[in-house]
C-alpha cells in the first residue's frame, strides 16, 4: 500500500436509497464512511416509478434511518391501489387494496430528485461527523486490488482509495458487480425497463381529479391491450404537484417484438381512460428511463466478495409482486444490513466477515425469500416453458377461458388473485398473466370508457429537447462493438430515445455499401442517452456511466 | 499558511453590460463594477491552498468604497476569511506603479505575514499586467508568474509550480521558489482535488462561508492613506510616473465583402450556394481567394 493513499472504513458508491441508508447506518454506528455519488447532485440520475413501501416485516424503513423523511422528501402518502385492465374500449377495474396494505405499514409516492437529495443532504451531516462525507460528481469506475483482492475503490476524479468494506449501491447496471464479475448484463430476460413522463398539475388539480384530500394520493395500474401484446404493465401515481405516469416491460419483450418504449407510453397517456385525469393541457415536466432488474432471476444469492458487498438494484434486489414493484425499500433494508453486518464483524475484530455475515442477514430476515420466492422457483420451470405458455394462453383466449374468467370474477376470484401474495409470487412471466387474463377480463366483465382523450404527448425529439444535459464532448461512454444489425440493431427500437426512422436519437440505423451490396448496421451518438441501461444488455457495446457530473440530469426523477 | 489575493473590480465589459458613449468612450458611471475576471484564477490558486494546507486566506484590494461587493463576491468564491479595501480620495487614479506600492503598503501592514501572495494576470481595464510584479518589487520578495499548477511543501519551506512559458513552442517549467513568494496566475490555472479529503474540506468551506459572505463587512478592514502612513508624493496621481501618450480606438473591421442574402427554401438561391461552396469541400481544391 502507497503511504499517502486514502483510507475510509467504509466507501459507499451511490447516494439512492441502497447507499443512503447503509451510509446513515454506519455514521450511527461510528464508522468513517466516505459516500461517492456521481450525480451533481443526489437523485439527478434516478428514475423510479415510484411509491416507497415501508414494510411490517421489514428490518429497516426508511422513515426508521431518516426521521421526517414522510414530511420533508415524499410527495403524497398513497392509500388507494387499482388496476384497470383494458381491452378495445372496456375496463375493468379491481381494487387492489388488500395487497397494498399487506405488510404496509404505509407507502408514499416520490419523485428521487427532491427524496434522494434531502436523503444525502442528512448523509453528509452524519457522515461527516465520522471523519468521512459525501462527495457528489464523483464517479467510480471500478474496484482496487491489491493481490488479486478488492481492497478498495478507482474512480475518474480522485485518486485510488482504500476501504475496508466497499458497499456498491450503483444501483441497476452496476459498474461494480461486473467489475467483480458477480453480474453480467447478457441476459434480456433478467431485466425490466420502465419509462416515465411526470405532468405537471396543479395540487388543486389533483385532489379534485382524484377526489383526494391534499394529504391523501393514488395509485393506478394498467394493463391488457393498449401494450399491443409486449408483457408489463402501465402506473399512475399521484404526487404534491403532478402525476407519475409510466410502463415497466419485460425487455426481453420489448426486444423480441422491436417495441418503440416511448410510443407504448403514449399508448397509455393518451388512452380514453386516463382522459378521466390528464386532458389538452397536457404538460410533461420530464420524460426519464432506467432498467430495472427481475429479482426472481437476478437477486443475487451471496451479494459479496471479499471486501466487497452488494446492495439494492446492483444486486438485483427489485421485487415485482405482480404489479407492484418494490426497489428502494429492499434497498433501504439491504443497505442497513450491509452496514450492520460490517458494524458486527468490526467488533468481532474480523472486518473482512462482513459479506457473509450480511448474506445471513439478508437471509434470516426474510428479505432474500421475497426477493426470490421458492415457490416462484418451482413453478417458473413449467409454466414459463413454451409449450406449456403456449397452451394457457391459448386457454385463456378460449371461449371456456373466458366464461371461466367471468365466473371468478363474479365470485371475487380474480380480484382475490391480484390480492393474494402467494399467487402475484408464483406469477408466471408470460403474455398471458400480463396482456391476455386482463384482456379477457376485460371483454367479458368490462364497463365501456365514455370518456375521449384530447392528450398529445410530446414527440422524441421534443422530450429529448426538453432534457438537461453536460455533454462529456469527445467522450462518449458506450461504444458499440458489433455495429451489424444482427448483434446491435434491437438498441435502434428498445432504446427509448431513439426510433427506426428518427435521425435525433441515439441509435440510428444506417445503410453501408460493403461487398458489392448493402449493409444494414447501427450508428450511435450518445449525447441524447439518459443512460438507462438498455444497450448495455440488448446491443453488443462496451458500456460505462459517464464521467462525473457529466451526461443527463434529470430535475424530477 | 496565510495567503493573500490581490483582486480589482473593473467595468462589466460583457455584452450587454458595457456602456460607451458615441464617441466609443467607456461610460463608467453607467458600467457596473466586477471582479476582474483574470482574478478568478488567483482566488482559486488561493482555494486550493486553503483546502491543501488549512490556514487563513485574505483578499485585498485598492479602489473606491464601491469594490466592497467586489470583495464580497471574492470572498464566497475563495471562501476567505477576511477582506481588506485600501481607500482614499488621495490613492484614486494611480498607475500600477502606485498601485503596486499601495498593496505592498497593506501586505506589510497586516498583523501576520503571508506566506504566499496571488494575483491574476492583467486586468480587464488596464491590461498591463504590471501591478503583481510591481506589488513584489516593492515586497522584495521571490515571484513566479504565469503559473498553471501549485504544490507547497509546508515542511520545507518551498512553493513548487508549473509555469507556461508561451513561445514559438510553449514550453512548461517546473520552479520551486521559497516562502513567502509571490505568484502571478495564469488564465491556463487549473486546480487539481484528487483528494476526497480535501473536496470534503472544500464542502466544509463553502458551507462555513455563506454566514461570513451574507455578514462581510464584519469581516472588512478598510485603511485610508494616514492608517497606511505612505508618502503622498508615492500614491495616487502624483505617485503615477506612467504617461498615457495616447489612446487609439479600436478600428472597426473593414466589411469589404459583400454579402447575398438565401433564405434556405429558395431553391435556385440555395443550389448557387452549393455550386460556390463545392470547390471547397473536395477538399482538393485550393481555395481561390477573392
Ligand atoms: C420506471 C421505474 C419505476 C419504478 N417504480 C418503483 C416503485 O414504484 N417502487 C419501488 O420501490 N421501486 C421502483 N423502481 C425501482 C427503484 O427505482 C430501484 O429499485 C431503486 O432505485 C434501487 O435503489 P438503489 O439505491 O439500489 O439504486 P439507485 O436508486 O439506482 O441509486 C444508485 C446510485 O448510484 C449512483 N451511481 C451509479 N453508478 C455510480 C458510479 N459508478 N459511481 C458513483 N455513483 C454511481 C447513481 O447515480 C445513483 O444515485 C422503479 C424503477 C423504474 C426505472
Ligand atoms: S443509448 Fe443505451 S443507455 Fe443511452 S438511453 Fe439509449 S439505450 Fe439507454
Amino acid at each position: 500500500m502507497t503511504d499517502d493513499r486514502e483510507h475510509y472504513e467504509a466507501v459507499v458508491v451511490g447516494a439512492g436509497p441502497g447507499g443512503a441508508a447503509a451510509a446513515a447506518t454506519l455514521a450511527n454506528n461510528d464508522v468513517e464512511t466516505l459516500v461517492l455519488e456521481r450525480g451533481t447532485e443526489a437523485g439527478s440520475k434516478n428514475v423510479s416509478g415510484g411509491l416507497i413501501y415501508a414494510e411490517e416485516s421489514a428490518p429497516y424503513t426508511v422513515d426508521d434511518l431518516f426521521p421526517g423523511f414522510r414530511e420533508a422528501a415524499s410527495e403524497r402518502p398513497v392509500t388507494e391501489n387499482y388496476i384497470h385492465a383494458l381491452a378495445d374500449d372496456k375496463v375493468r377495474t379491481l381494487d387492489l387494496g388488500d395487497i397494498h396494505h399487506h405488510d404496509t405499514e404505509w407507502a408514499d409516492a416520490v419523485l428521487r430528485r427532491r427524496m434522494d437529495s434531502w436523503l444525502a443532504e442528512r448523509v453528509h451531516e452524519m457522515t461527516r461527523e465520522t471523519g468521512g462525507g459525501l462527495l457528489t460528481d464523483v464517479r467510480v469506475n471500478g474496484l482496487l486490488r491489491e493481490d488479486g483482492h478488492i481492497v478498495g475503490v478507482t474512480c475518474d476524479e480522485l485518486d485510488p482509495i482504500g476501504a475496508d468494506m466497499v458497499v456498491a449501491a450503483d444501483g441497476v447496471n452496476s459498474e461494480l458487480a461486473r467489475d467483480a464479475g458477480m453480474m453480467d448484463w447478457e441476459e434480456p430476460e433478467e431485466w425490466f425497463q420502465g419509462v416515465k413522463a411526470v405532468v405537471q398539475m396543479t395540487p388543486e388539480e389533483v385532489d379534485e381529479r382524484f377526489d383526494i384530500d391534499d394529504d391523501e394520493g393514488e395509485a393506478h395500474l394498467f394493463s391488457g391491450d393498449l401494450f399491443e401484446g409486449v408483457r408489463g404493465g402501465g402506473f399512475l401515481y399521484t404526487n404534491r404537484d403532478s402525476l407519475s405516469i409510466g410502463t415497466v416491460f419485460h425487455l426481453d419483450s420489448i426486444a423480441a417484438q422491436q417495441a418503440e418504449p416511448h410510443e407504448l407510453l403514449d399508448n397509455l397517456l393518451t388512452h380514453p381512460l386516463l382522459a378521466r385525469w390528464i386532458d389538452a393541457d397536457y404538460h410533461e415536466r420530464e420524460y426519464s428511463a432506467k432498467l430495472v432488474p427481475d429479482s426472481k432471476k437476478v437477486a443475487h444469492p451471496s451479494p459479496h466478495k471479499d471486501r466487497l458487498v452488494l446492495v439494492g438494484d446492483a444486486a438485483g434486489q427489485m421485487q415485482a409482486q405482480g404489479p407492484i414493484i418494490k426497489g428502494m425499500n429492499h434497498a433501504v433494508t439491504a443497505g442497513a444490513l450491509a452496514a450492520e453486518a460490517f458494524v458486527e464483524a468490526k467488533s468481532r475484530g474480523k472486518p473482512g466477515k462482513a459479506g457473509s455475515i450480511y448474506e445471513k442477514k439478508l437471509k434470516n430476515s426474510g428479505t432474500m425469500s421475497k426477493l426470490r420466492p421458492t415457490s416462484y422457483r418451482a413453478t417458473a420451470p413449467v409454466s414459463e416453458n413454451g409449450v406449456v405458455a403456449g397452451v394457457t394462453d391459448a386457454l385463456a383466449r378460449s371461449p371456456l377461458g373466458s366464461v371461466g374468467l367471468t365466473v371468478a370474477d363474479k365470485l371475487g376470484l380474480v380480484e382475490w388473485g391480484f390480492n393474494s401474495p402467494l399467487v402475484l409470487k408464483t406469477l408466471p412471466d408470460i403474455r398471458t398473466a400480463y396482456a391476455t387474463v386482463p384482456e379477457v377480463l376485460a371483454k367479458a366483465t368490462g364497463e365501456v370508457i365514455t370518456e375521449t382523450s384530447e392528450v398529445q404527448p410530446p414527440d422524441l425529439a421534443e422530450r429529448i429537447g426538453d432534457l438537461t444535459y453536460d455533454t462529456d464532448v469527445g467522450n462518449p461512454h458506450i461504444e458499440v462493438q458489433d455495429n451489424s444489425w444482427e448483434a446491435s440493431g434491437t438498441a435502434v427500437t428498445a432504446c427509448p430515445v431513439s426510433a427506426l426512422d428518427f435521425g435525433g436519437g441515439c441509435y440510428r440505423e444506417e445503410t453501408v455499401k460493403a461487398n458489392g451490396g448493402e449493409e444494414r448496421v447501427v450508428s450511435l451518438d450518445t449525447q441524447p442517452c439518459v443512460e438507462c441501461g438498455t444497450c448495455a444488455v440488448v446491443a453488443d457495446t462496451h458500456w460505462e456511466h459517464p464521467h462525473g457530473g457529466k451526461g443527463v440530469e434529470y430535475r424530477e426523477g | 499558511m496565510r495567503s493573500v489575493v490581490l483582486t480589482k473590480g473593473v467595468p462589466d465589459f460583457r455584452e450587454g453590460a458595457v456602456s460607451f458613449d458615441e464617441d466609443g468612450h467607456l461610460e463608467r458611471g453607467k458600467t457596473p463594477t466586477v471582479m476582474n475576471p483574470n482574478d478568478e484564477f488567483a482566488l482559486k490558486a488561493a482555494l486550493q491552498t486553503k483546502v491543501r494546507h488549512g490556514g487563513n486566506v485574505s483578499v485585498m484590494s485598492m479602489g473606491p468604497p464601491g469594490y466592497k461587493e467586489v470583495l464580497q463576491e471574492a470572498m464566497e468564491s475563495v471562501y476567505a476569511d477576511d477582506l481588506y479595501l485600501l481607500s482614499d480620495r488621495e490613492m484614486a487614479a494611480a498607475d500600477t506603479w502606485a498601485t503596486g506600492m499601495t498593496l505592498a503598503t497593506g501586505i506589510e501592514k497586516m498583523e501576520e505575514r503571508p506566506d504566499v501572495v496571488f494575483a491574476g494576470f492583467k486586468t480587464a481595464d488596464g491590461e498591463t499586467g504590471h501591478t503583481g510584479p510591481q506589488t513584489d518589487w516593492c515586497l522584495d520578495w521571490p515571484i513566479v508568474t504565469h503559473v498553471i499548477s501549485l504544490d507547497i511543501d509546508e515542511e520545507e519551506g518551498i512553493l513548487r509550480a508549473k509555469r507556461l512559458v508561451e513561445g514559438e513552442f510553449d514550453e512548461i517549467e517546473t520552479v520551486e521558489a521559497p516562502l513567502p513568494c509571490f505568484v502571478v496566475t495564469d488564465p491556463e490555472f487549473e486546480p487539481t482535488y484528487r483528494k476526497a479529503a480535501h473536496r470534503l474540506t472544500w464542502k466544509d468551506l463553502r458551507e462555513e462561508t455563506q454566514d461570513r459572505a451574507e455578514n462581510f463587512e464584519d469581516h472588512l478592514t478598510v485603511w485610508n492613506q494616514e492608517e497606511l502612513n505612505l508618502d503622498p508624493d508615492y500614491i495616487g496621481l502624483d505617485g503615477s510616473p506612467t504617461i498615457v501618450s495616447s489612446v487609439d480606438p479600436i478600428p472597426k473591421a473593414p466589411s469589404e465583402r459583400d454579402a447575398t442574402m438565401v433564405t434556405p427554401d429558395d431553391e435556385e438561391g440555395m443550389a448557387e450556394v452549393f455550386e460556390e461552396i463545392a470547390p471547397f469541400t473536395t477538399g482538393a481544391a485550393e481555395a481561390e481567394g477573392d
